[in-house]
C-alpha cells in the first residue's frame, strides 16, 4: 500500500511538466534543491541530535566552485566541477567537524553561523568571485549529450537527484551505520559500549549533509546560470533548518514536505503581505519565527509524522536464514578472565575505589556487593571504560583494558548493560539487538547508502533474531523496544550486549524496579546463559537475587575489598554484616 | 601604522569591546540559568538604539505596542495557567509582574515621549522599556519549553531572533539611526586624543559590571540565579521556582543588551539588522570563555573588539570573517583539552 503511495508521488512527479504552468515548474524545481539539502538536515539533526545553520553555505561552496570552474575552463564537464566541489565541501565539513563535534552539542551550530556568515561575506568580497554582483553565464549541464537548457528539462535531473538522496539516506537509516547514528541521540555512552566511534560517526554524518547541500548548490547554478552571494548567508541557512523541523526532522520524507510548506509558505507571504500591511518588507520572517515558535511548543515531531498516519502501515521486513556470523575465540576452563589488579579511583579528594583486587574466572557468575556509596557501580565503570582509572591495572585474557575508551574495551570482548535502560526510541527490539552486534558487521556508509550491505546485514539480523529469541522474547521481535514493560526492556538489553558476542557480560543492577516475578526469570536466563560457559560480572543491591544465583562475591566497602568468597560464607560473615547492618 | 594610529584602534577596539563584553556577559548568564542560546540579543541591543532614537525625535516608540501584546500574552497565559493549575492564589502576584508593569511602562514612555526629556531621562526609558521585555520573551516563548534539550531552545531563539528582527524593520523602518554623544569632551595626553565618548563607555560597561559582581555576590536573587545555574533540580528543591529565575535571567540580560544598545548608538549607524552581527561578536567572546567563565568571557569580547578595530585598517573587507575565524583556535582548542565524553543531555 505504501509502495502504491509512492508510485502515485513519482508518476505526479513525472507528469508535472507536461502539464503544469511554468511558474510551477520553477517552484518545484527550488522544493527540489531545498529538499536535498534539507535532506542532510533530517540525518544531521533529526536522527543524530546535532545541527548546522550552516547549509546555506556548504550549498554555496557546491555553486560557486562550478560557477567559476565552467567560466573559466569552459572545456571541463560541469560533471567534473561538481566532484571538485565535493572535495572541497567534503574538506571543509571534515575541517569544522572535527574542531567542533567532539565537545558539547551547541558548539557546532555555533561554528556553523559563524562559518556561514564568513563564508557570506568572502563571496562578497574577492573579486575573481564576482564580488557581491556575482557571475553570470554558467553553462547549462547536459546528459549523454542532450543540454538541458529549460527549466523542464532540468526539473527530471533535480527530481532524479532528490529521489536518490531518499532514497541513499533511506538505506543509510536501515543499516550497520545507520543504527550507530539513530543511537547518537540518546547518548553516547550507550553506542560507545557497542564499539561506535561516535566522535568519527559524527562527521561522517556531518559530512554526508554539507555533500547533500554541495550537490543542491551545484544544480542551482547551473539551473540559473548565474550566482550571487545572497542564497548562501546565514538566513537562508536557516530556513534550511525550519524546513527541516517543520517538516519532521525524524523521517526522510519529512525534508520534502518541509521543503514544500515552507517554500509555498514564502511564496505566499510574500505576495501577500505587502498588500496586508501596506507596506514592502522582508517581513515573512515575523510569521515564520512566531510559526516556528508555536511549532515547537506544541510538537517537536514537524508535519510528517502527523501524515504518515494517513498512510497505511508498513509491514516489518522478517528475518531471513543466512549464515551465523563468525564468533570469537573463546578461552576454556576456569582460567581467570578478568584481572583487577589495585584498581584505584579518585575524583577529586574522594577516593572512591581504593586498590581493589579481584578477578573473575572463565564460566562464573561473580557478584560484586556493598552499600549504598561503596564504589561498586564506580568499580563497573571502570572495567567498562566510561571512567579512567586513576591507577592499578584491569586486563581482560591477558589485554590491557586501562587507558581505553569504551568503544576499544568493546572489541576486546565486554557486553554490557545500563542501570537506567538505554534503548533507542522509535527503533525496534530487532533494531536494538543488531546494535549489539555493530563490531561483528563492517558495511560503511557507501556502502550502506547503495544497498551493497544487505548479506551482511542478513546475517546481522539473523544473529539479533537469534539472541532475542535465546533470551525468550522472540514475540516481541517487531515490537517497539520503548513500548515494553521494564522487566522486558533489561532483557532486550542482555539480548544486545550477547549479540556483541562478548567474553565477559557486565550487568549494572539488572534486577533494580523488576517484579518478583521478573526476578525469577532474570536468574533462570542468567543460569542458563553460565550453562553455555558466558562468565557474568553482577552489580547488585538485592541480596535475594544476588545469594542464589552467583557463584563467587565480592563485597565493597568505602572503595575496599571487605570480603570475598562463597554466598554463604558471605551471609555468615561477622565484618560483612557489620557493614551492611551497623553493630550486632 | 604610526604609534598614533595604533593608540587610535587601540582605544575603538577597547570601546567597542566593552560594548561587546556587557553582550557576553549576558549571553553567558542566560545559557547558564536557562540553557538558551540568546541570539536575540542583537535585537534587543537594537531596540535599545532605536528606541532611544525614536524618543530623541519626540515620537513614541513602535516598541510600545509589542510591549503592550506581549504583556497581554503573557497575563493570558498566566490566567490559562491558573485555570488549568488552579493555582488561582498566586496570579495577582504574576500578573503584577507580567502585566502591570510592563503596561506602566510602555505607557510611561508613550506619555513621556513627546516632551523630549533631557538624554539622561531618555536612556533611562529606553533601558526601562527594552529591559520590560526579557521577561515577557521568557514568559511567552521560553518558558513552555524550559525543560527542551538546548538545541530545541536554540532553535527557538533563532525564529525568536526572526521575529524580532521583522518587527524591527515594521517599528524602525530600514533607515539607520544615530544617537547624539554623551559628550563632545576630549582629552589630550602626550601626542594621543582620547575622546570623552570612549572613556564614558568604558566606565560605563566597568560600573554595570561591577554591580553584577555585587548583584551575584550579595544578594539573595543573585545567589538564587548561581544556584540554578549550577544546578537546576537542586535549587528547585530548596524553592527556587525555576520560571521566576529564568525571568529574572530574561530581565538583567535585556537590560545589559539595551545598554549596549545605548552605548553603541553614538559610535556606529545602527539599522534594524544590525543587531545580529553585534550579537555574534558577543558570542566570540562566551566562546572564547567557554559559556561559563564570566571574567574569560568579558576579556574575550575586549579581544574580539580589537582584533575588529585592527583588521577593519587592514582588510576592512574581511574584518567580519577575521573576527569569526577567531573563534576556530579558541574551539580547537577548547576541543583538544576537553575530554570528549561529555555526555549530552
Amino acid at each position: 500500500m505504501r509502495r502504491a503511495v509512492l508510485l502515485v508521488f513519482i508518476a505526479a512527479l513525472l507528469a508535472a511538466p507536461a502539464a503544469a504552468p511554468a511558474f510551477w515548474i520553477t517552484l518545484l524545481n527550488y522544493v527540489g534543491l531545498y529538499s536535498i539539502v534539507a535532506l542532510g538536515l533530517v540525518l544531521l539533526t533529526g536522527v543524530a541530535g546535532q545541527t548546522s545553520f550552516g547549509q546555506a553555505a556548504f550549498v554555496g561552496l557546491g555553486a560557486y566552485t562550478t560557477a567559476y570552474l565552467s567560466l573559466n575552463y569552459p572545456a571541463v564537464s560541469p560533471w567534473l566541477n561538481l566532484v571538485v566541489g565535493m572535495a572541497i565541501t567534503g574538506f571543509v565539513a571534515l575541517a569544522i567537524g572535527f574542531i567542533t563535534l567532539r565537545m558539547k552539542g551547541h558548539y557546532l551550530p555555533l561554528a556553523t553561523i559563524a562559518w556561514g556568515i564568513s563564508i557570506f561575506y568572502v563571496f562578497g568580497n574577492l573579486d575573481f568571485l564576482g564580488g557581491h554582483t556575482g557571475m553570470s553565464g554558467i553553462a547549462s549541464l547536459s546528459v549523454f549529450g542532450w543540454e538541458l537548457r529549460s527549466e523542464r528539462h532540468i526539473y527530471y535531473l533535480i527530481w532524479l537527484i532528490v529521489m536518490a538522496s531518499l532514497w541513499t539516506t533511506n538505506n543509510l537509516l536501515d543499516s550497520r551505520p545507520g543504527r550507530a547514528v539513530r543511537a547518537l541521540k540518546g547518548g553516547l555512552e550507550m553506542a560507545e559500549a557497542f564499539g561506535v566511534d561516535a566522535g568519527r560517526l559524527k562527521i561522517v554524518v556531518f559530512i554526508y549533509a554539507a555533500l547533500l547541500a554541495c550537490i543542491s548548490g551545484w544544480l542551482y547554478a547551473h539551473l540559473q546560470r548565474f550566482v550571487n552571494p545572497t542564497p548562501f548567508g546565514i538566513n537562508q541557512g536557516i530556513e534550511y533548518l525550519f524546513m527541516a523541523v517543520v517538516g519532521g526532522a525524524g523521517s526522510v520524507w519529512g525534508a520534502v514536505v518541509g521543503a514544500t510548506l515552507i517554500t509555498l509558505l514564502k511564496q505566499l507571504l510574500q505576495s501577500w503581505l505587502p498588500h496586508l500591511l501596506g507596506r514592502e518588507g522582508n517581513f515573512e520572517v515575523v510569521v515564520f519565527g512566531i510559526l516556528m515558535i508555536l511549532l515547537l511548543q506544541r510538537t517537536r515531531d514537524g508535519v510528517w509524522p502527523w501524515l504518515s498516519r494517513l498512510l497505511p502501515g508498513a509491514a516489518p521486513r522478517a528475518v531471513s536464514a543466512a549464515a551465523a556470523l563468525p564468533g570469537r575465540a573463546r578461552p576454556h576452563g576456569m582460567a581467570p578472565l578478568l584481572v583487577v589488579e589495585r584498581a584505584r579511583k579518585e575524583f577529586g579528594g574522594l577516593v572512591a575505589v581504593d586498590e581493589l583486587s579481584f578477578e573473575i574466572r572463565g564460566g562464573e557468575i561473580l557478584g560484586l556487593i556493598g552499600p549504598n556509596g561503596a564504589g561498586k557501580t564506580t568499580m563497573f565503570n571502570l572495567i567498562s571504560g566510561a571512567l579512567p582509572l586513576s591507577g592499578g591495572s584491569i586486563t581482560l585474557s591477558g589485554r590491557q583494558i586501562g587507558g581505553r575508551e569504551p568503544f576499544q574495551i568493546a572489541e576486546l570482548g565486554i557486553g554490557r548493560t545500563f542501570q537506567h535502560v538505554k534503548l533507542v526510541a522509535g527503533m525496534s527490539v530487532l533494531d536494538n539487538v543488531a546494535l549489539g552486534a555493530y563490531l561483528r558487521g563492517h558495511a560503511g556508509v557507501t556502502r550502506a547508502a547503495l544497498r551493497l550491505d544487505r548479506r551482511e546485514e542478513a546475517r546481522v539480523r539473523a544473529e539479533a533474531a537469534a539472541q532475542i529469541a535465546r533470551v525468550g522474547l522472540a514475540d516481541s521481535l517487531h515490537a517497539t523496544a520503548r513500548s515494553l514493560p521494564l522487566g522486558r526492556q533489561r532483557i532486550v538489553e542482555i539480548a544486545r550486549a550477547l549479540a556483541a558476542d562478548p567474553l565477559l557480560l557486565l550487568l549494572d543492577e539488572p534486577a533494580a524496579g523488576l517484579r518478583f516475578l521478573e526476578k525469577e526469570q532474570l536468574a533462570a536466563l542468567l543460569r542458563s546463559l553460565r550453562e553455555k560457559g558466558m562468565t557474568i560480572l553482577l552489580v547488585e543491591h538485592d541480596m535475594d537475587f544476588v545469594m542464589g544465583l552467583t557463584d563467587r562475591l565480592v563485597v565493597m566497602d568505602f572503595g575496599q575489598k571487605l570480603a570475598e568468597g562463597r554466598p554463604a560464607d558471605i551471609q555468615r560473615n561477622p565484618v560483612v554484616l557489620e557493614a551492611y547492618l551497623g553493630a550486632v | 601604522m604610526d604609534f598614533s594610529i595604533a593608540v587610535l584602534l587601540a582605544q575603538d577596539g577597547v570601546t567597542n569591546g566593552a560594548i561587546y563584553a556587557l553582550l557576553s556577559l549576558a549571553l553567558v548568564l542566560v545559557f547558564a540559568v536557562t540553557r538558551v542560546i540568546f541570539v536575540p540579543a542583537g535585537e534587543f541591543v537594537t531596540y535599545g538604539t532605536l528606541t532611544l532614537a525614536s524618543l530623541q525625535l519626540g515620537k513614541s516608540p513602535g516598541t510600545v505596542g509589542l510591549l503592550v501584546g506581549l504583556a497581554g500574552l503573557a497575563g493570558a497565559m498566566e490566567v490559562y495557567a491558573a485555570a488549568r493549575e488552579r493555582t488561582w492564589h498566586r496570579l495577582p502576584r504574576r500578573l503584577a509582574i507580567y502585566l502591570l508593569v510592563p503596561l506602566s511602562i510602555a505607557a510611561l514612555v508613550h506619555l513621556l515621549a513627546p516632551l523630549t526629556l533631557a538624554l539622561p531621562l531618555q536612556i533611562l526609558l529606553s533601558v526601562a522599556m527594552v529591559t520590560a521585555l526579557g521577561p515577557l520573551l521568557y514568559r511567552v516563548a521560553y518558558q513552555p519549553l524550559a525543560e527542551a534539550s538546548v538545541l530545541v531552545l536554540l532553535i527557538v531563539s533563532v525564529a525568536v531572533h526572526l521575529a524580532m528582527l521583522g518587527l524591527g524593520l515594521w517599528y524602525f523602518g530600514a533607515e539607520g539611526s544615530r544617537t547624539p554623544a554623551f559628550t563632545s569632551a576630549s582629552y589630550r595626553v602626550g601626542d594621543v586624543q582620547i575622546s570623552g565618548q570612549s572613556l564614558l563607555v568604558l566606565l560605563f560597561s566597568l560600573l554595570v559590571i561591577a554591580a553584577l559582581y555585587v548583584f551575584f555576590g550579595r544578594t539573595l536573587y543573585g545567589k538564587a540565579l548561581r544556584a540554578t545555574a549550577l544546578n537546576r533540580v537542586g535549587a528547585r528543591l530548596v524553592g527556587i521556582s525555576p520560571g521566576l529565575a529564568g525571568s529574572l535571567t530574561f530581565t538583567l540580560a535585556a537590560s545589559l543588551c539595551a545598554f549596549s544598545g545605548v552605548l553603541i548608538g553614538p559610535i556606529t549607524t545602527v539599522y534594524y539588522d544590525s543587531g545580529f552581527l553585534v550579537s555574534l561578536k558577543g558570542f566570540v567572546g562566551a566562546i572564547i570563555g567557554g559559556m561559563s567563565s564570566y571574567p574569560m568571557a568579558a576579556a574575550g569580547a575586549f579581544l574580539v573588539g580589537l582584533l575588529e578595530s585592527y583588521s577593519s585598517f587592514w582588510a576592512s573587507a574581511f574584518k567580519e570573517v577575521i573576527v569569526f575565524t577567531l573563534i576556530i583556535p579558541v574551539l580547537l582548542w577548547r576541543s583538544l583539552t576537553t575530554h570528549h565524553h561529555e555526555e549530552e543531555e
